[in-house]
């Protein structure tokens, strides 16, 4: 009778194993599926095919979809108000990422020195960040920066008068880019994680050979912390490149397209006028403008950025 | 001067410079807050301080119902948004990281490098094709509009909270899984309970930024969402811009700050978890 339920349950057991054994050698996979087809359909597919979009003439109100080559990547190059727009992401990246950055990383040294009450500094610069993107914040800046708006009448008591900030060409972006430098907060708050970690007999030893602290700052402070550096300098120019909100509704492009950002074409051409054949071209090459400043990011790591041995890999 | 006279003069000096970016970056939202419970433009732009001459709640009720629908409906649809996306990143950032983080299985390395690199994918170049593949799948009916902006979330699609959460996982050490294993726990009764528990502070951490991201997104409901009924707050208080002929900058802010007062609220009550989160990824990678 033993013998014979012995034998059941093996053959049970082996009829089950085939699951099992899958189940047991992929359990991981299993985690990850849900990510992994979340992947192929919401990223995957739609990049290839806004890929396959740029060169035809989709139009959504068109049924005939064709192929038109390189056509929509010449009418970008042919068309003034396009390379306007990518000539004004380009000025608006160059100046948000580093002044944003440097302001960063300087508030975040002072922050490190024995400060009292650092929690409490590190929470109010941390508030307009994580406010971010909201169209709340970027409502405050239009009317911090209106005619006589707090700004100017800051400037009239030194008896300065203000330009008008958003109506002229030459400072409406400065004004956008500034939103995005006074939400210095993440940056601040990884850099100051970092400088914490960074250990003090390093300035010990530097101080006794006689480094200043700007020198200990160069020498020391900045090669350990550059895994950070890079860090934020990648992830902010990936945010910056894409900036939608603030322009939008500050000066909704104006004037004379002075803050109209790649984005803000691509939004108007895809969801305004329905042109997705040439609003896909547009985005495609943002997006290799933003792949080769990453990847030229990446490759110059070995020449700056110092990763320290003990840390893991 | 003595080396004391120095120290002190350069600890005064980095208190001032403190205080100085704390005031600009306090000062607006303040001069914001005061003009909203001020009576007109004329007395918003005449001076620079904060205290209005009369308190007035008036911009606050007009500003309520400047719109075809009170603010009180975008604030619920924005919720209505916000609280799945939420629930969704739990859900499958969770799992993902767990699988990534704790098991091995073919391809792994691609995967998670694929995980990486969609990190740096801009969402620009995806919004198009999104857009069509939302309007096949006839998503855009005004009843099903949210459905764009919520179901990818329950796929993992914010990859930063996977990338977040298992930076926090390697951190944590592996023996109590051992144990709960030998102990005769599956995989997932490992990690509902011994994971999650530890994992706690981080995936509240993720669901934080997510409730603010999403609270605060804009060009999606502004591509999805496009009957005003189904409006979160963010279309609504463009909406109420649009709408005011006179620009009265009152109602307006008051507008802004009821939408800016849940994320606050969030943010004070939770501002540990909003460091921790921030410096996660960046420091131990």
């Amino acid at each position: 009778m033993r013998r014979n339920k012995d034998v059941q349950i093996s053959d049970a057991v082996l009829k089950r194993r085939g699951f099992r054994y899958f189940l047991k050698e992929n359990t991981g996979f299993l985690y990850i599926l849900p990510w992994l087809i979340g992947f192929l359909v919401f990223k995957l597919y739609p990049f290839g095919s806004s890929l396959y979009y740029s060169f035809t003439d989709y139009d959504l109100f068109k049924d005939i979809v064709s192929f038109i080559g390189f056509n929509n990547y010449t009418q970008i190059l042919d068309t003034a108000k396009i390379r306007k727009a990518f000539e004004v992401t380009f000025r608006y990246v160059f100046m948000t990422v580093p002044l944003k950055l440097a302001f960063a990383l300087f508030v975040a040294y002072i922050l490190n020195f024995k400060i009292r009450g650092v929690n409490l500094f590190r929470t109010i610069y941390y508030i307009p960040s994580i406010l971010g993107g909201s169209v709340a914040i970027a409502v405050l800046w239009k009317f911090l920066f209106q005619n006589n708006g707090l700004i100017n009448q800051i400037l009239s008591i030194f008896n300065i008068v203000g330009p008008n900030w958003l109506g002229d060409s030459k400072y409406s972006l400065f004004v956008v880019s500034l939103l995005r430098v006074w939400q210095f907060g993440s940056p601040m708050v990884i850099f100051l994680a970092a400088l914490k970690s960074v250990p003090t007999d390093l300035y010990e030893a530097a101080s006794i050979d006689g480094a200043s602290k700007t020198r200990q700052f160069i020498s020391v402070t900045i090669p350990l912390i550059s895994p950070v550096i890079f860090y934020n300098l990648v992830t902010q120019l990936c945010q910056a490149f894409q900036e939608f909100n603030a322009p939008y509704i500050i000066t909704d492009g104006g004037p004379l397209g002075s803050t109209t950002l790649i984005s803000m074409l691509v939004y108007q051409n895809a969801f305004k006028t329905y042109q997705m054949g040439l609003a896909s071209a547009i985005s495609w090459l943002l997006f290799l403008i933003v792949m080769t400043l990453t990847i030229i990011s990446f490759m110059s790591q070995k020449y700056w950025v110092y990763y320290s041995d003990d840390d893991g890999r | 001067m003595t080396r004391r006279q120095k120290n002190i003069m350069n600890t005064t000096l980095r208190y001032l410079v403190l205080i100085g970016v704390g005031t600009i970056m306090i000062y607006p939202m303040l001069w914001m807050l005061g003009a909203s419970f001020k009576s007109s433009n004329n007395e918003i732009f005449s001076s620079i301080g904060i205290i209005p001459k009369k308190f007035s709640l008036q911009a606050y009720i007009n500003g309520w119902q400047s719109t075809e629908y009170t603010f009180f409906t975008y604030l619920v649809n924005t919720y209505k948004i916000v609280l799945p996306k939420v629930v969704g990143t739990v859900l499958s950032a969770t799992l993902t990281a767990y699988g990534f983080a704790r098991f091995r299985f073919k391809g792994k390395k691609m995967f998670y490098a694929i995980l990486l690199s969609t990190l740096f994918l801009p969402q620009v170049v995806l919004n198009i094709p999104q857009y069509l593949l939302f309007r096949n799948l006839g998503w855009l009916e005004p009843s099903l509009s949210y459905l764009p902006l919520i179901i990818p979330t329950f796929f993992a699609c914010d990859t930063y909270f996977v990338f977040m959460l298992v930076q926090f996982l390697r951190g944590i050490p592996k023996e109590l899984e051992e144990a709960a294993k030998i102990d005769g726990c599956n995989s997932l009764q490992t990690l509902w309970f011994i994971i999650c528990p530890v994992l706690k502070p981080s995936i509240v951490s993720a669901a934080l930024f997510q409730f603010m991201w999403s609270s605060n997104d804009f060009m999606g409901p502004l591509i999805y969402v496009k009957t005003v009924a189904k409006y979160p707050a963010s279309l609504g208080l463009r909406l109420s811009m649009d709408a005011d002929v006179g620009f009265e900058w009152n109602k307006i802010l008051a507008m802004s700050i009821i939408t800016l007062l849940p994320s606050l609220i969030v943010f004070f009550a939770a501002q540990k978890q909003f460091v921790e989160g921030v410096t996660a990824g960046s420091v131990k990678g």
